[in-house]
């Protein structure tokens, strides 16, 4: 378990001061994936830096289960951090040592005997699925085969949790979803607490359990991913889930239903049943809907129809479970 | 007159080597330690201590900034201190030192620079200690470029110990001196030139070839 207490890192420069972390109280349960998510700039990268002490905090209290860190000698501190993998978005990794001996690393600093510790890495490879590439140098790995790596390494030591720094925001989509899902293996099979740090709603989609969402060095809502995704209380969540909130061009400027898809059966076909059955004419507006394992995901806005169709709409989508949410556009200030 | 003039240039030869190579060695010695100083006491170093950076910093811009025939005669009675003799290759040794070591020591925090900074705060991470990092980390990420460095240092101490021929040194620069300058054999002279241009080659090519081979980096 991870607990933040008020934890506030305020940097000095020489002509501004620049709070990156403010009064953040955060609970890490052992076990789950837990996001953090929140545009470039928010704090993230911080704050996690902040749980191992990478960054000292100028004030609050960090605790891994019930060791107070913030207040651990350096002794204890590097044995917390050994307890504590870590993987980054530029990997990282040794480039002089190859993958055997990057993954040997962390074992050689906390002494463990050289047999004991490849005999270990190889089994981590393993996991990792990177068996052929012992002898290999960083320099001749795919950006993914250096995550998997920097995986490997950062579990080498057993850790309980696992923290990491947009470690997929280098890779491409295909790569990302790949090491999300070893990730979620990881989470599963040997019950490492992970923490995510992300910019991309679609990674705390795939595995995150609880989210936290940040702006300006504050938590503005934290939840489970579903409520989140459901209903987005904080602006900076709404931007986030909201289709072409990070892109204000692509926001619709009329009034509109935002239809949600969470994981309901995809093989309904609710958007035909809404037009044949109920026999209202839809417009389009966006949408932005993925079928995972026969569960659809994501959302479908359309244009707001008259006053009592939005009602008959309402009405057969709350009967079938799915939530819809009526925007309507400030004309004076354009979202 | 050939005869003598060619065993002058091999044990001149000679000479140069002893004195580059070993002053190199002592350089080194005494440079990497000075360089691993000022690089983790800097304001973003992982042992930030800006009282210590700022003395060390100091000084190796004081010996540094001082020209090289100068410091050499101003250390005369601290090379005499040391070897018993002023003259000849070995008491070149230590001027050669004394002027290098500052200067190893920037190349080696250039070099240590050029390690990416994730890598050392991974390490960290990882729960390392401070000399966990600087052994297993900062100074294997910089070998190649560390090797680089230490082909430009042997390449500035050869030219400074040919200098050293003016005031007793020994070496190549000492023949040029004495039978290029004063003798006039302009042919001598331009032997023992032709003589430095070969080993600087050899050195700078060596090592360049040498560090790329080391440098897993680079994909082959």
């Amino acid at each position: 378990m991870i607990r933040l207490v008020d934890v506030t890192k305020v940097f000095k420069t020489k002509d501004a001061v620049i709070t990156a972390a403010d009064k953040v109280n955060l609970t890490i349960e052992d076990g789950e994936i837990f996001g953090i998510i929140g545009f470039s700039g928010a704090g993230k990268s911080t704050l996690v830096r902040c749980m191992n002490l990478l960054e000292r905090p100028s004030s609050g209290e960090v605790y891994l289960d019930d060791i107070q860190l913030t207040k651990a000698g350096h002794k204890k501190l590097l044995e917390a951090r050994r307890n504590m993998g870590m993987i980054f978005q530029q990997f990282n990794l040794l480039e002089q040592r190859n993958v055997i001996d990057n993954i040997c690393y962390p074992l050689e600093i906390s002494g463990v005997g050289k047999k004991e510790a490849i005999q270990r890495a190889k089994e981590l490879l393993k996991l990792v699925e990177l068996e052929d590439k012992q002898k290999v140098y960083p320099s001749q790995l795919s950006g993914g085969q250096k995550q998997r790596v920097a995986i490997a390494r950062a579990l080498a030591t057993n850790p309980k949790v696992l923290l990491c720094d947009e470690a997929t925001s280098a890779l491409d989509p295909l790569t990302t979803k790949n090491i999300l899902e070893l990730l979620k293996h990881i989470n599963k099979k040997l019950g490492v607490t992970i923490v995510v740090i992300t910019h991309e709603l679609k990674v705390v989609e795939q595995i995150c359990d609880r989210v936290a969402v940040m702006s300006q060095g504050r938590i503005e809502e934290q939840g489970r991913v579903d409520e989140i995704f459901l209903n987005p209380k904080s602006q900076t969540a709404r931007k986030l889930v909201l289709p072409g909130g990070t892109d204000p061009i692509n926001a619709p400027t009329r009034d509109y239903l935002r239809i949600v898809f969470d994981g309901q059966s995809s093989f309904e076909p609710v958007f035909a049943n809404i037009i044949i059955k109920l026999g209202i004419k839809l417009n389009i507006l966006g949408a932005n809907t993925e079928d995972i394992g026969g569960k659809a995901y994501g959302q479908l806005l359309i244009e707001r129809p008259k006053d009592n169709d939005v009602i008959k709409i309402k009405e057969y989508l709350e009967s079938i479970n799915i939530t819809v949410e009526e925007m309507i556009i400030d004309k004076e200030q354009p979202a | 007159m050939y005869d003598k003039i060619i065993g002058l240039l091999i044990s001149g030869t000679g000479e140069t080597f002893y004195m580059v190579v070993v002053s190199t060695l002592i350089s080194y010695i005494l440079g990497i330690p000075l360089g691993i100083v000022v690089y983790v006491t800097d304001k973003n170093g992982i042992s930030k201590n800006s009282f210590v950076n700022k003395i060390v910093g100091l000084v190796i811009n004081l010996v540094r900034s001082i020209p090289f025939l100068i410091l050499l005669v101003a250390i005369l009675p601290f090379t005499r201190a040391i070897v018993g003799t002023t003259i000849g290759s070995s008491a070149t040794i230590v001027p050669l030192v004394v002027a290098a070591t500052p200067f190893v020591a920037r190349m080696v925090e250039a070099s240590l620079k050029e390690v990416d900074h994730g890598v050392v705060e991974a390490a960290q991470a990882m729960g390392s200690t401070n000399l966990q990092i600087i052994c297993k980390v900062l100074v294997p990420e910089a070998r190649p470029s560390l090797l680089v460095g230490m082909t430009i240092a042997f390449t500035t101490i050869l030219g400074y110990s040919a200098m050293a021929g003016f005031v007793g040194g020994g070496g190549l620069g000492a023949i040029a001196v004495n039978y290029g300058y004063y003798r006039y054999q302009t042919g001598v002279m331009l032997t023992t030139v032709a003589m430095l241009v070969i080993i600087v080659q050899i050195f700078q090519e060596g090592g360049l070839i040498l560090a790329s081979k080391i440098d897993k980096r680079i994909k082959r």
